[in-house]
């Protein structure tokens, strides 16, 4: 089986997972809408102060609740699931790259609903051919993000207290992801240029990819 | 023909305690080894250190001729086949749907996949999910699963635990299954009287280090 194929088979069986529990759709999801809908709420019928909140609220509702989405995997990967995947002979970076596709998957389909969510409670400024900027900076973050909850997530396997562990790691180095995103609806807004946002997106998703697969090996020898 | 296993004054320490101290051991194919001893006495590490999932911190050996502790683990590691304490499966998936995936991912044939399932009586009983199961049933998914990828060590700790006589015929046949074909086996309990039964050699480990049963 080669490389992609069993990146490919670790990203098919872990949406199938989630769609038989549903963790993003049922309980992330729903909490991350509820939280959009407080601040409108909060500022009544001052509609042009939540138009102009709409963007920043966007980004600050789905980081704080896409990383729930992120770390999710690492809960449940038990060590008796990640020494047979070794003796399948299952490599250790297209576990990486299977788990990320997979998340990304899911983050790109959070942070869209998220989106229209958006759109429908604040209403905001957007200029005309907004959709192909913002769904290229949305991909963009879902996989920056995915990328780094894996990686936080191996980093941390097999330590005690790993989910804590992991959103400490994961915090700091989201920051660049979390400007570039938040940059690029901020530029659309007034008109300026996003090109160099979203080269900074793509710059660190690289990075993150680079990072994940160079380490998956020792990682894995580490964490046991 | 040379041995398949062989540890050379090997020792594992984790979290800061010596688990296992000097162990030398030489396995060949065909032959079954038991590994009795009490609760702690590092039987389960010394199976993750054959299977490489552990490196020796002192010492050294070859599993199927691959320098334990080094990259070439990683091109025997489909060769090694281990039933754990904890039947290594996915919670949320079917016991067919647990042994399509290993068996996609070990590359081997999925054709196989039924007539596995009927040798260890599973094929009614395959739709269910894992947490539905009985323990005995997910045992009889992973002996499925190794009938299958036809391991050449196989590694078993206290796989007999728990099962009912026909799954334990089910594994006494996936022993004889990998002897026959030139594998080796170790086993490991704290039943000697299994031991005895199965084992060519039994050896007993105690405070980390290997002796002779008397």
């Amino acid at each position: 089986m080669s490389f992609w194929d069993q990146a490919l088979e670790v990203a098919r069986i872990d949406l199938r997972i989630e769609r038989r529990i549903g963790d993003v759709l049922r309980i992330v999801l729903p909490f991350a809408v509820v939280a959009l809908l407080v601040f409108p709420l909060a500022l009544g019928i001052e509609l042009s102060a939540i138009s102009r909140l709409g963007p920043a609220v966007f980004w600050a509702i789905g980081i704080l609740f896409g990383m729930q989405v992120a770390l999710r995997q690492t809960a449940d990967d038990r060590p008796e699931r990640r020494d047979l995947y070794s003796l399948l002979g299952l490599d250790p970076a297209a576990r990486f790259v299977g788990r990320c596709l997979s998340g990304s998957v899911l983050m790109a389909g959070f942070l869209l609903v998220l989106l229209i969510a958006t759109i429908v409670l604040y209403s905001p400024d957007l200029p005309p051919g907004w959709p192909t900027p913002v769904f290229a900076g949305l991909a963009l973050t879902a996989i920056g993000l995915t990328e780094l909850g894996t990686l936080a997530g191996e980093v941390t396997a097999g330590l005690r207290n790993r989910t804590a562990l992991a959103s400490l790691i994961v915090a700091p180095l989201a920051l660049p992801i979390v400007i570039g995103a938040s940059q690029t609806l901020e530029s659309l807004a007034r008109d300026a240029g996003i090109l160099r946002w979203l080269i900074l997106l793509v710059a660190t998703d690289l990075a993150l990819a680079v990072a994940g697969v160079a380490l998956a090996r020792p990682l894995e020898e580490a964490s046991r | 023909m040379g041995a398949l296993v062989v540890l050379e004054d090997s020792g594992v320490t984790l979290g800061g305690r010596s688990i296992l101290r000097g162990l030398s051991l030489s396995l060949g194919a065909g032959e079954v080894l038991g590994i009795a001893g009490p609760n702690g006495s590092g039987k389960t590490t010394l199976l993750r250190l054959l299977a490489t999932l552990l490196r020796p911190d002192r010492g050294g050996g070859q599993v199927l001729g691959a320098a334990l502790g080094s990259a070439e683990v990683y091109q025997v590691r489909r060769q090694i086949g281990m039933i754990g304490h904890t039947p290594a499966v996915i919670g949320e998936l079917s016991l067919r749907e647990n042994l399509e995936h290993a068996i996609r991912l070990a590359g081997a044939d999925p054709s196989r996949i039924e007539p596995a399932l009927r040798v260890v009586g599973l094929d009614e009983a395959a739709h269910r999910t894992v947490e539905t199961s009985s323990h005995g049933m997910l045992r009889r998914t992973e002996v499925a699963r190794l009938l299958i990828t036809e391991p050449r060590l196989l590694l078993l700790d206290e796989a007999y635990s728990g099962l009912d006589f026909y799954a334990q015929e089910l594994i006494d046949a996936l022993i004889e299954r990998a002897t026959a074909d030139g594998g080796a086996v170790v086993v490991v309990s704290h039943d000697l009287r299994y031991l005895v039964e199965r084992a060519g050699r039994v050896l007993n480990l105690s405070a980390g280090r290997l002796e002779p049963v008397p």
